[in-house]
């Protein structure tokens, strides 16, 4: 330990979750806080996502939910005076703005440290060329690439790098013009090309097919450096690592190979100067032991979460540890706690991480995965054999995989393609081109992978086709047990032996065969270990746990985050057991997401790292007999195993599982809505197409289209006519045949409004109305939400009170439920129900100073609660709560809101009043005030009537406006100076595309007429463009209005600092 | 086949683990679950010692693991592990829980066991009480390499890592058998290698050592060869409860107080209680805080317990053989 005794330390997060910077950043910013008071150091934290774990009470000492940037982060350390300032745990958001205040001076002006890795050796890693010179200088080799202009300037780039080389083009829509060139001829055909739609190309040294591998490495100050883990990618190279299959410990990998890179990375590592925490990932030819650095990531990554919850080795807390000058040798394993920190955690199971995607959901998006981050999420799945890992992990994804094999929804037009060019699909393409007849070298050659996974997929494919000759009846024991260590459910044996699951299960139960519950100590049982961090599995002899003292609670946590599920899921699972916890429960949380702080092997009593299934809590309740489930904190995959985990016997905590039902059946739902007298909008469940036409012609366009068991909108559609009409409701058919589709009216211009509450034994506790900005339409993952509401009537808030009450009444709800309501003047309308927490319980939580998890929890366990009292719920400020879109990640993606859920993240900020609280909230989300140049394309002449006098205030502040054709003319019309544009499609000058291009508009507001349109339109193009080149960019009349509104009074940036507590 | 039953928690570098004479006599249970992976390698001769093994044949007298990898996939692969194992007459069972074999061993220490086929049972063997030493050494001296020093390797059953870390240092080796009288020689400095069992079955060997130190000649002791140091001084040994087998031993520079994650194969220690003034612990085990190396003042005789050739494991510590070559 230094002499230097640190009291107050800032950490930034890394705000909203986006493609590539998600929830691992709680993980990892958490897990610093709970280092730091350890130290009995002081936390000061900026991060606008409001529904992360690092920004609850218990953890940092103060909480700013202010914008990442570095405006408002140097008003903090005006104020806060800290110490030290840490960058590595908030992602690159955190490091980019930290490096900003470095080179600013400001950091220094004001005495703040940077703790850990400095900004110097951060540079380093972070600029290419430094990175490739301080490389070159102990002679270790890294990948060159290099941009050129011209083709003359490509062919001298070529050479000096060597063919082959690999072009790509930046911003081509479905990566138009990348290619590979073997020798100057096809160099020069390639880059004429490609520069004749893109100003410069990137040529880089061609290595697809090479291995990639990446190992995280520690190191502190007294120069003491260990690699914790080394990650094998099933994807070989020339795909991003977020979007690869990643294996730990690698498995291809030999002696040599594996300790020639891990040498590298230790002195790459001390010769850049890291203290802390970093990844170092390698391109390593199949051939030989040739090798080039990929890159170094100077801080906490996604990898690095992954590798702490693959080895149990907490990575993100030790480099806290060692930012405030601690050695290794000083540190303890604190899965062992008699052990040395100073170690490297050796496995006995292997770990498979797979990527989320969620690309069906956008339209127009290009869905072949390459070297840009697409996924979500990931999961990360366990076992003793790759085949169980694997299997494991492809069902936890919820994509509606039972496994490897027996899928029966996926199906390749071009198998060879799929191969060569993949989508997120490929590994499934795999399997299906051995069932025809490819050879593994075969496959080898068209995708890279490497033989030795090809034949362990193959193994999969030869135990499904052995299951197949047992038609309609159960398999032999011996091909049972071979099926389960393989990873396969009882459900794919029984999709395979085309029997019914349960009867599979009962002949299972009939051989006993169960799995067993193992351990992961960090030392391959060579030391006990004194945490339970556990995972299930079919190849092993015995339980490594025994029963515990009393019956425990299972929190089922959130599965893999993905559009519509993420963080906040996290939030309430984690809150929930905290509060079990403190009732004197044992807790387990069955969770299997490595970005989340659920899974953090020390939040509970037992960490399950496997399945959230029928079957996987059926065979723990077998072993650990649980007192009660947790079903309402995880969101939606928990909540529908409700039923059928009663069915099964096992106790569900809270609201009885048929009313669950009740409520997530649309059928049901709407038939007790008309019985207890609560209006809906009129619906129908459909069982024909011609039903469909019949009823929206009765209650005419537009219609609302959707299957019931839904989350975040999947598959549900808004259609304008019969054409529409037919076209989703094949899509909602396909993707669901399971539930009933329900077809409603679809209200134009209400407003929408979302209630969370908890009731117990059917009447309402506490409750928290919150007002969306957008008119219905917009998803409400997608809504600006306000809480409390500044825009809604007393009536509708009173009737809102009264429909809720009546709903909890009659389906006896005991514990979370939030209600969305659609109001047109003050008539309130239902549109859903859901029995459990919803996305915006940590956000009314953390607005209201009263945790609504901790309530419900409460009532879980059926202990006797009180209301809150009145006067704490009437708060003097405002909170707006944002979405963040990732779309630039997404190639092609059309970047419009509507009813299927696309943000990936939120933020959410505090206000004096609403104006200030919102354009913090979008300053958090990456809006830029103020501006100085605006485009108007606003569609409909509604739209552009209401627009009309904010866009007049607009330009009297001294905004420029630019407008396409009808915009412009109706702007002219009514007196305002505006610049004419021509449509992308004109092909003319001076055009939208351009100027967007040019940086000459800095926001676009783009209002598209119909709710749907997959044609290449102008519009489309204005969007993708301002999104390609990150000009800001509005799509919705209500948030365009309010933002002008917000603007108009004038306001100085960057805007009120206050701290949560101070609110 | 019978012998002792032991564990090793490497999660890579089979083909050396198979092959280190440490093993000799005793049945290897790898507790990370997938082997064969990467098959074995062409077995390529460089001067008298094998690039890619750690001796001629293979030395475990069984090997059991979970999760036999029969197809394997590697750029230097001539052989699979199965076919390799076939040709040494080296029995090997897959489908083995080896996590509860290893706990059972944690528990109650190494223990003797035997692999049966079919119905041919053996007597158990326990190779603690052999001179493992004397089987795995070599038979006669020879002389490798070429370099301005010289140095004697004593062979208790050397790996051939230990000859080629030597032979890439600019010296002459000369590899004795493990009793061979070493005054006979002349030469600059002693290397004590590693080899198999009960070091304090070694007393030939340990004779030979207490000369080379009183000779003030630089010696240097790797493993067995560190405890055959440590008796040579009149410290004691003792047999631990399991060992250290694997290749994440953390190492902690008693002097410069860096920590280093070292490669291990050991039965037996170095009880530190006995030992002489002037010798010091170099090394301590950061997790158990056994010893794991000596030192005397003059810096000229030092001895390490894990093995800084790796091979398989960490190479951090490589850089002794150079503070050796530097004291010759």
């Amino acid at each position: 330990m230094t002499e230097k005794k640190y009291t107050k330390i800032l950490l930034l997060g890394s705000a909203a979750l986006k493609i590539g910077e998600a929830g691992e950043f709680d993980y990892s910013g958490s897990q610093a806080i709970k280092a730091l008071q350890e130290e009995g150091v002081k936390t000061i934290l900026i991060n606008p996502n409001i529904a992360t774990i690092q920004t609850s009470d218990h953890l940092a000492d103060k909480v700013y939910f202010l914008p990442v940037t570095a405006e408002y982060i140097e008003r903090v350390i005006i104020k806060e005076k800290p110490q030290g300032i840490l960058l590595g745990f908030g992602g690159q958001t955190a490091l980019n703005v930290g490096l900003e205040l470095f080179r600013s001076g400001f950091l220094k002006r004001q005495k703040v440290e940077v703790l850990g890795t400095q900004p110097q050796a951060i540079i380093d890693t972070e600029d290419r060329k430094r990175f490739i010179k301080r490389l070159d200088e102990i002679n270790i080799k890294t990948s060159r690439s290099a941009v050129a202009e011209t083709v003359k300037k490509a062919v001298q780039t070529a050479e000096k790098i060597g063919y082959p080389v690999m072009i790509r083009v930046a911003y081509a829509l479905g990566g138009l013009g990348s290619g590979v060139c073997r020798n100057q001829t096809e160099l020069e055909e390639l880059t004429e090309k490609a520069l004749s739609h893109a100003p410069q190309i990137l040529i880089e040294e061609y290595l697809a097919g090479w291995k990639e591998i990446e190992y995280e490495v520690v190191r502190d100050r007294a120069d003491n450096c260990i690699t914790v883990c080394n990650m094998e990618n099933f994807d070989p190279m020339g795909i991003h690592t977020g979007e690869s299959i990643v294996v730990a410990p690698s498995q291809t990998l030999n002696n040599h190979e594996y300790h020639l890179l891990r040498e590298i990375a230790i002195k790459v590592i001390r010769h850049l100067g890291i203290v802390g925490e970093c990844n170092i990932q390698y391109a390593l030819d199949p051939q030989s032991d040739d090798y080039r650095v990929i890159e170094v990531n100077a801080r906490l990554s996604r990898s690095s979460a992954l590798a702490s919850k693959a080895t149990g080795y907490p990575l993100a807390f030790v480099a806290a540890k060692l930012g405030l000058g601690f050695t290794l040798p000083e540190l303890k394993n604190n899965v062992t706690k008699t052990t040395s920190a100073f170690f490297e955690p050796a496995l006995d199971y292997v770990v498979v991480k797979i990527p989320r995607w969620d690309l069906k959901k956008f339209r127009r998006v290009s869905r072949k995965i390459g070297s840009g981050m697409k996924s979500v999420g990931e999961i990360m799945a366990i076992g003793r054999h790759f085949e169980e890992a694997l299997q494991k992990g492809l069902r936890m994804l919820e994509t509606g995989a039972e496994g490897l094999v027996g899928n029966t929804n996926l199906h390749f037009s071009d198998l060879t393609d799929e191969l060569k060019a993949p989508t997120e699909e490929r590994i499934f393409a795999v399997v299906q081109a051995f069932q025809q007849g490819f050879t593994i070298k075969e496959v080898h050659e068209l995708s890279h992978i490497d033989r030795w996974f090809l034949h362990k997929l193959k193994n999969v494919a030869d135990i499904a086709h052995d299951l197949t000759l047992f038609k309609k009846q159960t398999p032999p024991l011996d091909l049972l047990k071979r099926s389960k260590q393989a990873g396969f459910s009882d459900r794919q044996i029984s999709t395979l032996c085309q029997t019914g699951v349960k009867t599979v299960n009962a002949w299972r139960q009939e051989q006993n065969l169960h799995p067993f519950i193992r351990q992961i100590d960090t030392m391959a049982a060579e030391y006990p270990a004194q945490t339970n961090y556990l995972y299930l599995t079919y190849n092993a002899s015995k339980d490594d746990i025994g029963k515990p003292d009393k019956p425990p609670v299972m929190i089922l946590g959130s599965g893999a985050y993905r559009i519509g599920s993420s963080v906040e899921f996290d939030w309430c699972a984690v809150n929930s057991g905290m509060t079990l916890k403190a009732l004197g429960c044992q807790t387990i949380m069955l969770n299997y997401n490595p970005e989340t702080v659920s899974t953090d092997y020390d939040q509970f009593d037992f960490l399950i790292f496997d399945e959230i299934s029928l079957e996987s809590i059926s065979e723990i309740h077998l072993k650990l007999r649980l007192q009660g489930v947790v079903i309402s904190m995880g969101g939606q995959i928990p909540n529908n195993l409700a039923l059928p985990l009663q069915q099964a016997g096992i106790p569900v905590l809270g609201t009885d599982p048929r009313q669950i039902d009740n409520a997530e059946n649309r059928h049901t739902f709407s038939s007790m809505l008309d019985r207890i007298g609560v209006d809906q909008p009129e619906w129908k469940e459909l069982s024909s197409l011609k039903d469909a036409f019949r009823f929206a012609g009765k209650v005419g366009y537009p219609v609302l289209v959707r299957p019931s068991y839904v989350l975040s909108g999947a598959a549900m559609a808004v259609a304008s006519n019969d054409q529409e009409l037919e076209l989703y409701l094949k899509k909602a058919v396909t993707l669901s045949p399971e539930h009933p589709t329900v077809i409603s009216k679809f209200l134009l211009n209400a407003k929408e409004i979302e209630m969370d509450a908890v009731a117990q034994k059917g009447e309402i506790i506490a409750y928290a109305i919150s007002e969306h900005v957008e008119n219905a339409g917009v998803h409400s993952g997608d809504a600006t939400l306000v809480f409390p509401p500044q825009r809604l009537y007393l009536e509708t808030i009173r009737r809102i009170r009264q429909i809720t009450a009546k709903i909890a009444a009659e389906l006896q709800i005991s514990g979370p439920l939030n209600i969305q309501f659609i109001a047109q003047q003050n008539e309130v309308k239902v549109i859903e129900c859901n029995l459990r927490a919803s996305r915006s319980f940590p956000f009314v939580s953390k607005m209201l100073k009263f945790n609504f998890i901790d309530l419900a929890t409460r009532v879980l366990l059926k202990q006797a609660v009180e209301r809150p009292k009145k006067s704490s719920f009437e708060l003097n400020y405002v909170g707006v709560k944002a979405p963040q879109f990732s779309f630039t990640r997404l190639e092609g993606a059309d970047p419009v809101s509507g009813v299927e859920m696309t943000s990936t993240g939120e933020v959410a900020c505090l206000g004096d009043d609403f104006n200030e609280a919102y354009l913090k909230a979008l300053q958090a989300v990456g809006f830029r005030f103020p501006f100085k140049s605006i485009l108007l394309s606003t569609g409909s002449i509604e739209s552009k009537a209401e627009l009309l006098e904010p866009v007049r205030s607009l330009q009297e502040m001294g905004v420029t406006l630019f407008a396409t054709d009808g915009t412009a003319k109706f702007l002219r019309k009514n007196g305002l100076k505006v610049k004419r544009l021509f449509w992308p499609l004109e092909k003319k000058s001076p055009n939208v595309v351009d100027y967007i291009k040019q940086g000459k508009i800095e926001l676009v507001i783009n209002i598209p007429k119909n709710f749907q349109q997959d044609e290449l339109t102008n519009g489309y193009l204005i969007r993708r463009s301002a999104v390609d080149f990150n000009v800001m960019l509005i799509t919705n009349r209500q948030i365009a209005m309010r933002v002008i509104e917000a603007l108009n009074e004038n306001p100085t940036f960057p805007l009120c600092h206050k701290s949560w507590d101070e609110y | 086949m019978a012998g002792e039953v032991v564990f090793s928690t490497g999660m890579t570098g089979y083909p050396e683990a198979l092959s280190d004479p440490s093993f000799y006599g005793q049945i290897l249970v790898f507790t990370f679950p997938l082997l064969g992976n990467y098959g074995m390698p062409a077995g390529d001769t460089a001067e008298h010692f094998l690039a890619n093994y750690e001796s001629s044949s293979g030395q475990v007298s069984a090997l059991i693991v979970e999760n036999y990898s029969e197809y394997y996939s590697h750029h230097s692969a001539s052989t699979s592990l199965a076919q390799w194992l076939y040709n040494q007459k080296i029995p090997a069972i897959t489908g083995i829980d080896t996590r509860a074999l290893t706990q059972k061993i944690r528990e109650s220490g190494v223990m003797l066991g035997k692999v049966i086929i079919g119905d041919e049972d053996v007597p158990f063997f326990d190779p603690n009480r052999e001179n493992l030493v004397a089987r795995v050494s070599i038979p006669q001296v020879q002389r490798l390499g070429s370099g301005k020093k010289r140095v004697l390797l004593m062979d208790c059953g050397s790996k051939h890592s230990i000859i080629a870390e030597l032979a890439g240092r600019d010296v002459e080796i000369i590899r004795t058998p493990w009793n061979y009288p070493i005054r006979d020689e002349n030469f600059d400095g002693l290397l004590i290698s590693s080899g198999p069992g009960d070091p304090a079955k070694c007393t030939e060997t340990v004779e030979q050592v207490s000369h080379a130190l009183n000779a003030d000649i630089p010696t240097f002791g790797i493993c067995l060869g560190h405890q055959i140091m440590a008796l040579a001084l009149g410290a004691e040994t003792y047999k631990m409860k399991y060992g250290h087998r694997s290749q994440n031993q953390p190492a902690l520079d008693t002097q410069s107080g860096r920590a280093y994650i070292t490669s291990q194969n050991h039965g037996f220690a170095v009880d530190t209680k006995k030992l002489p003034q002037g010798w010091t612990p170099l090394f301590t085990n950061l997790n158990d805080n056994t010893c794991e190396g000596l030192v005397h003042k003059s810096g000229r005789f030092f001895s390490t317990q894990f093995h800084p050739e790796a091979a398989p494991g960490p190479v951090d510590t490589r850089y002794l053989f150079d503070r050796f070559v530097a004291l010759l």
